[in-house]
């Protein structure tokens, strides 16, 4: 159901009372955006001296001459965009084993991975970070690099997530479609490899890429461990320019940009497989619960 | 397992945990009920209100947590001086729980506005036939039904944002994974014990909860 | 039964990854001459030092350069031990890691603010001091805050689980303490009126006061409440290379040098170089 069939196509009163009620809102959300705006004013937010190392290079008193993007947020966001691509592709790999050994017939494979499963959905990243950044030396007798605490602890998370969804993806295939290939006689890996996954992924793709988003957003756990990714970087740099609050603001642009691009694309996939008709209506489910789930998994709630 | 024999120790888990609940229970609330009123921004006839809620998903749906914290306290306290309490300790909390509950709230609206999209058309055409306005249209009609569904993904939402709430130590909150930290770092030959504590904590808090939300939508789940 | 051994297949893979990622060869020096390993790492330009990136006027990391006190002393060792300073490796080192860095041979030497103590000397070796630090406050100029005394009911900020929050806390536990992961969210903090006091050694906060868009603002109290020794630490194993160390140091002070890196860096924001009591270094227990 799409959001305007909740009221009726305005009439002429309808509409004036549309317009006066925009009016009114809109004077108070700029009267609030400005409250906002004079508050940071009255600390000095917007001085030319805070906002000037975003567009052009400062001569530090030092005689050095730093640029806020080409010495720290293109270097960080590099940082970020290498441990989001590594960890989503351990996570793809770990989601697609561990969905299988779910659906394993075999007890005593399926219960562990659901335990394995179910254990790092519950856990929180940031707790996973820590224990390999700062036990890590005494677990594994070396110290694991802030990269790899942040890869590792983010492939454990979003490939359990991903398990889940690609579980409910491959479940939600039609009946038929399994039955039909096992009366054809392949057997059951062929039934997953050729049949089902290839099905289940067309659905599962806008959910892969929605889970890039949480990945790429997570990475800034990295910041608390210092890998040095765009938040950590950015902060350095306000460190070096003294503009915490402006800093903070082009950070989340930055982050916003590059999320809801991923966001229309993740969209556009969706529309694709849509109109492909390669979902029916459980399938659609399955996106769903799993999409729902996209801010940070649900236990036990997907399946 | 003996770092949780020293009162300390043992005292630094139960606040960590104790806190992280606090921060949780306060956040939900908040969340819920700001998601409830962005998610009638996102439907209502008001054009402004409809970007006002567009606008506040895409800010929060996109930035990472830790950046909205941070903010909140260099931003929000710092900057603009908005100030809970004189302590700062209660302050720190009441900026974390701002943070969290901003952000949270974007993703409410989102699943109730998911919710209301999954009640048929016909009820919304019969409430409107009906001549009913609509803010009665979707207090009397629409929400309840799409509430049923909701009520999955709200568990999810509660879930993750009792994960989330381990980012307020970013501000100095002393919650448990700031305890964690603290224990490994003092005692890090006992690492595995204490991960261990603090992991099964979590997913002892969590999986009940998680497996609470799913009875409860399935019994609330609407058969068509 | 593909599937399984599928699954299987794919999980040894997946541990294996896990190993390779974890598993860093920790070769130990071998001193087959009784030379120190750092002199053959000196001489071939791959010294490795663990640093502060953080800190102005210390160690701080501005674009892709450390600069600062602890970068000239990790210069002039380098040139002693026989290398060439403009081949020196940094590496970003935060207080927890510099120990296991070191164990592991990530990083050879820490020069990093890193305060000499029993606990620490039983995993790694410490040459120096080349400084001699102590528990300070930083405050705006126009504060009356004269002391570690007049603290009660104020807000004083300092990094979570430090070494400065510990005794903050122990000693004077009417302070409402604020913790961060860094100093510079402290300062900026202090800067713009929320906190009332930043507190760790003095020299660390003497940096940031020196910082160009600080300048003029804050001052350092001037009443240490504690003694903090800066080590420069190496394998514990590593005597020889300890030693060499300290005489190092030693000719740093008759040939100015020392003097040279103070003035260079710290010593901008006016105050004179400290002498450096060389009777006091370390003797480099094996």
């Amino acid at each position: 159901m799409s959001a305007n069939l909740l009221y009726d196509h305005p009439g002429p009163r309808a509409r004036v009372r549309n317009r006066v009620l925009s009016l009114v809102f809109a004077v108070l959300l700029l009267a609030g955006l400005y409250g906002i705006y004079r508050s940071f004013d009255s600390t000095d937010q917007w001085t030319w001296q805070k906002w000037q190392p975003f567009f052009q290079t400062v001569t530090l008193p030092g005689g050095q001459e730093v640029n806020f993007w080409t010495d720290y947020a293109v270097p960080g966001l590099l940082g970020t965009l290498r441990a989001a691509a590594t960890a989503m592709l351990f996570a793809l790999a770990f989601g697609l084993v561990f969905s299988a050994a779910r659906l394993s017939e075999h007890r005593w494979i399926r219960v562990p991975a659901g335990v394995v499963v179910e254990f790092f959905r519950a856990v929180p990243v940031l707790l996973m970070i820590f224990f390999l950044s700062y036990g890590g030396f005494w677990v594994f007798g070396t110290l694991i690099e802030p990269f790899w605490s942040v890869v590792i602890g983010l492939t454990f998370y979003n490939g359990s997530v991903l398990a889940e969804a690609f579980r409910s993806g491959i479940l939600a295939v039609p009946k038929g479609q399994s039955e039909a290939a096992y009366s054809l006689g392949l057997v059951k890996s062929q039934v997953m490899r050729m049949i089902l996954v290839p099905q289940a992924a067309r659905t599962m793709l806008p959910v892969i890429v929605s889970q890039l988003v949480v990945v790429l957003k997570d990475t800034a756990l990295g910041y608390i461990v210092s890998y040095p990714e765009l938040m950590l970087e950015g902060s350095k740099s306000s460190a070096v320019f003294g503009n915490a609050v402006p800093t903070f603001m082009v950070l989340a642009m930055i982050y916003i940009v590059i999320n809801a691009t991923l966001t229309l694309v993740a969209h556009l996939l969706k529309r694709r497989a849509d109109r492909r008709g390669v979902t029916n209506t459980s399938t659609k489910a399955a996106a769903a619960n799993a999409a729902a789930a996209g801010l940070g998994g649900g236990v036990g709630v997907a399946g | 397992m003996d770092v949780f024999s020293d009162p300390a120790n043992l005292q630094l888990y139960i606040d960590g945990f104790l806190m992280i609940l606090k921060l949780t229970g306060a956040s939900t609330l908040l969340a819920l009920v700001l998601g409830l009123l962005l998610a009638a921004c996102r439907v209502s006839p008001v054009p402004v209100l409809r970007a006002f809620g567009a606008g506040w998903v895409h800010l929060f749906r996109n930035t990472p947590l830790t950046l909205v914290i941070l903010f909140c306290f260099f931003g929000l306290y710092s900057a603009v001086g908005v100030e809970f309490s004189d302590d700062l300790h209660i302050n720190n909390y009441w900026l974390a729980v701002t943070g969290l509950s901003a952000y949270t709230a974007a993703f409410v609206c989102e699943a109730i506005r998911s919710g209301i999209n999954t009640v048929p058309l016909g009820q919304a055409e019969a409430a409107r036939a009906l001549g009913l306005t609509f803010t009665q249209n979707l207090r009397l009609i629409i929400l309840p039904q799409a509430m049923r569904s909701v009520v999955a993904p709200l568990g999810s939402i509660v879930i993750a944002l009792t994960k989330n709430a381990t980012i307020a130590g970013v501000i100095g909150v002393p919650e448990a994974s700031n305890s964690m930290k603290t224990l490994i770092e003092a005692r890090g030959d006992q690492t595995i014990a204490i991960f261990a504590v603090f992991a099964l904590t979590f997913v002892a808090l969590l999986v009940p909860v998680g497996y609470g939300f799913s009875a409860l939508a399935n019994r609330l789940m609407v058969r068509r | 039964m593909r599937m399984k051994r599928l699954a299987a297949v794919a999980a040894v893979a997946l541990l294996a990854l896990g190993a390779a990622a974890c598993g860093t060869d920790t070769e130990t020096p071998s001193t087959p001459s009784g030379e120190s390993p750092l002199v053959g790492k000196a001489t071939a330009g791959s010294l490795k030092f663990g640093v502060k990136a953080d800190q102005p006027g210390l160690g701080l990391q501005a674009g892709a350069a450390y600069e600062g006190f602890d970068i000239e002393i990790a210069k002039i060792i380098a040139k002693g031990l026989g290398g060439d300073p403009a081949k020196n490796t940094y590496v970003t080192t935060v207080s927890a890691n510099r120990e296991p860095f070191i164990q592991s041979g990530q990083v050879d030497i820490v020069v990093a603010t890193y305060t000499i103590n029993d606990d620490r000397k039983k995993k790694v070796n410490f040459a120096g001091p080349y400084f001699t630090a102590g528990q300070d406050l930083l405050v705006k100029v126009d504060s009356t805050i004269a002391g570690p005394e007049g603290l009660d009911g104020k807000k004083v900020c300092s990094v979570t689980g430090s070494t400065p929050a510990k005794r903050i806390k122990e000693k004077f536990p009417k302070v409402q303490l604020q913790e961060f992961d860094a100093y510079s969210k402290c300062v900026e903090a202090l800067a713009n009126g929320t906190v009332d006091a930043v507190t760790t050694d003095d020299i660390i906060l003497a940096g940031y006061a020196s910082q160009a868009q600080y300048v003029g603002k804050f001052k350092v109290v001037g009443k240490p409440f504690s003694s903090e020794p800066y080590g420069i630490g190496l394998k514990l194993e590593d005597k020889a290379g300890c030693t060499k160390i300290n005489e190092i140091l030693k000719e740093s002070v008759t040939n100015g040098s020392y003097k040279a890196a103070w003035d260079a860096t710290l010593g901008k924001s006016g105050t004179p170089a400290p002498t450096l009591d060389v009777s006091k270094l370390t003797n480099c227990p094996a």
